[in-house]
C-alpha cells in the first residue's frame, strides 16, 4: 500500500442506479460511495441480480443514474460528451460481438474509433496502439482469425485487447469471467492486474470468483443487500463483510483460509 | 460491335434506327440496371448492419411494400382526382415522391418498433407484417379501380428496368447519388455497430442520429429505385451475402464499393436474361431477380449453414 496521495479518477457518491420506466423508478443498488485512484484493479462482488451489471452500465454511460454523483477526473459524468466519454472509459461486455465474421485485427482496430477521421482511417499512431494491445494480451498470433474461429477464452481476451485499443485511463469490465474455465479465469484476472500495475490502467470488473478477486484486487465493492462495502480485501475480511454476502445458513466465509465453505 | 462502340462515342452509325436504339433505349437500361442494383444492394447491406440481422433487406423489412402502397393511392387514387391534376399527380417526379414517401413511413414505422422492441427477429416479423398489411390495402384499392390504373399498376409491380427517360435516369442517379454519399458518410459508424449497439456506444457513435442517416439513406435508395425500376425482390438480400463470401470480410469502407459492384453486375445479367436473347419477348424483372436470388440464399444457407454478417 502506497500512501502518496493520488488524485481519484473515478468517484461515486451517495449514487443509487436502477431503471426508469414510464417515470416509475426501480432502485436496484442505493448509498454506493467510492473513490478510485489511479493503476488500481477493483473487483466488484455480490449475488446475482443484487445491480453490479446495473451499476457498471450506470458508470460507463449506459444507463442514467437516479440518485447522486459520479464524477470522472473531478468532472462530472454528465458534462461529457459521447466522443470525450469514450476517451475516457471503455468497456468489455457479457454480450457477444454482433458480427462474428469480423477478424481479431478488425475487431481490435475498431477500438480506435474515437480517435480516427470521419471514415476511420488508421494513422501510425493508432496501429502501432493496436499492436501493443495485441502484444498485451497475446493475441497477435491469430490476429487474422475470424471472431467465429476462436474459443470463448481467445474471444475474451480480444475483447480485452479492443478496449485497450480504445486508450482509456479507465477500464470497465462485466464479468469477464464467465464461460471460463478455471485456468483462463486465474489467466484474464491476472492480465487485469497487470495491467493495473504496469499501463496505469483503472480497471473495474464485476465477478462471482470471489476467491479470485480477493487474491488479486487492491480494493473491493462488496455489494450486499442493503448495504455496499468499499475497502481493502483484507479490511473487509477483518471486518467480516463477506459474511453477509450469502444467507448464512448456506455458505460461510472462513477467515483464515480466505474461502467460502459450504455449510 | 464496331456500330455499338460508334454510337457510343458519337460517330453515328450506319442506320439512325440504331443510334436511337442504343442512346435512347439501351444505354438509358443499362444506366437503371446499374443504379437499382447496386443502390438495393447498398440498401440492404445498411439494413443488415443496422438490425444486425442477416435477414433484412428493403424487401423483407417492407420498405418495398411501402412503396407500392405509395404508388398505389397515386396510381389508382388519381382516378379521384380526375382529368388535368390526375395527369399532374402521374408526372414521374410524383411517383418518385409517394415511393419515396411510403417506404420511408413504413421504415420509421419498424423503428418506432425497434426502440420498443429489443428483439431484432420479432422486427423482421413486424416488417413482413407491414408487408401483408400493405398488400391487403394495394388489393383494396385494386378492387376499387378500373382497368386500365390496375393494368398501370400491375405493369409497374412487375419491375421494369427499359422505358426510363434521360431525365428519369437523372433523377434516379441524384437520388443513388445523394444515398451513396450518406452511406459512405456512415460507414465508421455501420463498422462501430457491428459489435454492436452498446459497444458502438461506449465507442462515443451517437445511435440516434446514425440511425436517422442510415434510414434516410436506406428509404432514398429503396423509394427511388422502386419509383422507377417496381419493386426489385432479393436483389437487397442476397448481394450483401454473395459480396461477403468473396471479400471475406465486414468492414463498410470495403464492403460498400464491392456491394456497389457486384450489384450493378448481378442487375446487368438479370436485365440480360430478362431480355430473352435473341427473341422479342422481354420478362418482367423482378421474376428473374426472384428466380436468380432465391437459390443464391438458399445455397449460402445450406452451404455455410449460418449466414454471417
Amino acid at each position: 500500500m502506497t500512501s502518496e496521495k493520488k488524485h481519484p479518477i473515478l468517484t461515486a457518491e451517495n449514487l443509487s442506479v436502477g431503471y426508469i420506466h414510464k417515470k416509475a423508478q426501480t432502485v436496484v443498488a442505493e448509498k454506493i460511495n467510492f473513490e478510485v485512484t489511479e493503476g488500481q484493479l477493483i473487483g466488484i462482488v455480490g449475488t446475482n441480480g443484487i445491480g453490479k451489471s446495473t451499476l457498471l452500465r450506470t458508470l460507463s454511460g449506459m444507463q442514467p443514474k437516479l440518485h447522486g454523483n459520479i464524477s470522472i477526473g473531478g468532472k462530472p459524468l454528465s458534462n461529457y460528451s459521447e466522443i470525450e466519454m469514450a476517451t475516457q472509459l471503455s468497456v468489455v461486455l457479457t454480450e457477444m460481438p454482433a458480427s462474428k465474421n469480423l477478424s481479431v485485427l478488425e475487431m481490435v482496430s475498431l477500438g480506435r474509433q474515437p480517435y480516427t477521421n470521419w471514415i476511420g482511417t488508421l494513422s501510425s499512431t493508432d496501429k502501432r496502439i493496436i499492436k501493443e494491445a495485441l502484444a498485451a494480451t497475446e493475441t497477435g498470433k491469430f490476429s487474422q482469425k475470424k471472431c467465429f474461429e476462436l474459443s470463448d477464452g481467445q474471444l475474451q481476451r480480444v475483447a480485452i485487447a479492443r478496449a485497450l485499443a480504445q486508450d482509456t485511463p479507465i477500464i470497465i469490465l462485466d464479468e469477464p469471467t464467465t464461460h471460463l474455465d478455471l485456468y483462463h479465469r486465474a489467466y484474464v484476472l491476472k492480465m487485469l492486474k497487470k495491467l493495473a500495475s504496469e499501463k496505469k490502467k483503472t480497471i473495474l470488473f464485476s465477478t462471482h470468483e470471489i476467491d479470485l478477486a480477493i487474491q488479486l484486487s487492491d480494493t473491493m465493492l462488496v455489494m450486499a443487500k442493503d448495504n455496499t462495502f468499499y475497502d481493502s480485501p483484507c479490511n473487509l475480511i477483518e471486518d467480516g463483510t463477506f459474511n453477509s454476502l450469502f444467507p448464512e445458513e448456506t455458505i460461510g466465509f472462513d477467515r483464515k483460509t480466505g474461502r467460502f465453505m459450504i455449510k | 460491335m464496331d456500330e455499338i462502340l460508334a454510337v457510343l462515342t458519337g460517330n453515328g452509325a450506319s442506320k439512325n434506327s440504331w443510334g436511337y436504339i442504343i442512346l435512347d433505349y439501351r444505354l438509358p437500361k443499362a444506366i437503371t440496371a446499374i443504379l437499382a442494383g447496386s443502390g438495393l444492394a447498398i440498401a440492404g447491406l445498411l439494413m443488415q448492419t443496422l438490425f444486425r440481422n442477416p435477414l433484412a433487406g428493403p424487401f423483407v423489412l417492407g420498405l418495398s411494400s411501402g412503396a407500392s402502397l405509395g404508388v398505389a393511392i397515386l396510381i389508382l387514387g388519381a382516378g379521384a382526382f380526375g382529368g388535368f391534376f390526375g395527369s399532374l399527380l402521374l408526372s414521374q417526379w410524383s411517383l418518385v415522391i409517394a415511393s419515396a414517401l411510403g417506404s420511408f413511413l413504413v421504415l420509421l414505422a419498424v423503428l418506432a418498433i425497434t426502440f420498443r422492441v429489443k428483439d431484432t427477429m420479432a422486427i423482421l416479423i413486424i416488417g413482413l407484417m407491414f408487408g401483408s398489411v400493405t398488400a391487403a390495402i394495394v388489393a383494396v384499392l385494386s378492387y376499387f379501380s378500373n382497368a386500365e390504373q390496375l393494368q398501370q399498376y400491375i405493369f409497374w409491380s412487375f419491375g421494369s428496368l427499359g422505358n426510363q427517360s434521360w431525365q428519369g435516369v437523372l433523377i434516379l442517379a441524384v437520388c443513388c447519388i445523394a444515398g451513396l454519399i450518406l452511406s459512405i458518410m456512415s460507414s465508421k459508424s455501420l463498422n462501430a455497430l457491428l459489435l454492436g449497439e452498446n459497444y458502438a456506444k461506449s465507442m462515443g457513435l451517437r445511435m440516434k442520429r446514425t440511425t436517422f442517416i442510415v434510414i434516410v439513406a436506406t428509404s432514398i435508395l429503396a423509394g427511388s429505385i422502386t419509383a422507377f425500376a417496381g419493386p426489385i425482390a432479393f436483389v437487397g438480400l442476397a448481394v450483401p451475402h454473395v459480396t461477403r463470401q468473396f471479400f471475406k470480410t465486414s468492414n463498410h469502407l470495403v464492403l460498400l464499393p464491392a456491394v456497389f459492384l457486384c450489384g450493378s453486375i448481378l442487375m446487368l445479367l438479370c436485365d440480360t436474361v430478362a431480355q430473352l436473347p435473341f427473341s422479342e419477348y422481354t420478362l418482367p424483372i423482378n421474376a428473374i431477380t426472384s428466380l436468380l436470388g432465391a437459390p443464391v440464399v438458399i445455397w449460402l444457407l445450406v452451404r455455410k449453414r449460418k449466414l454471417l454478417f
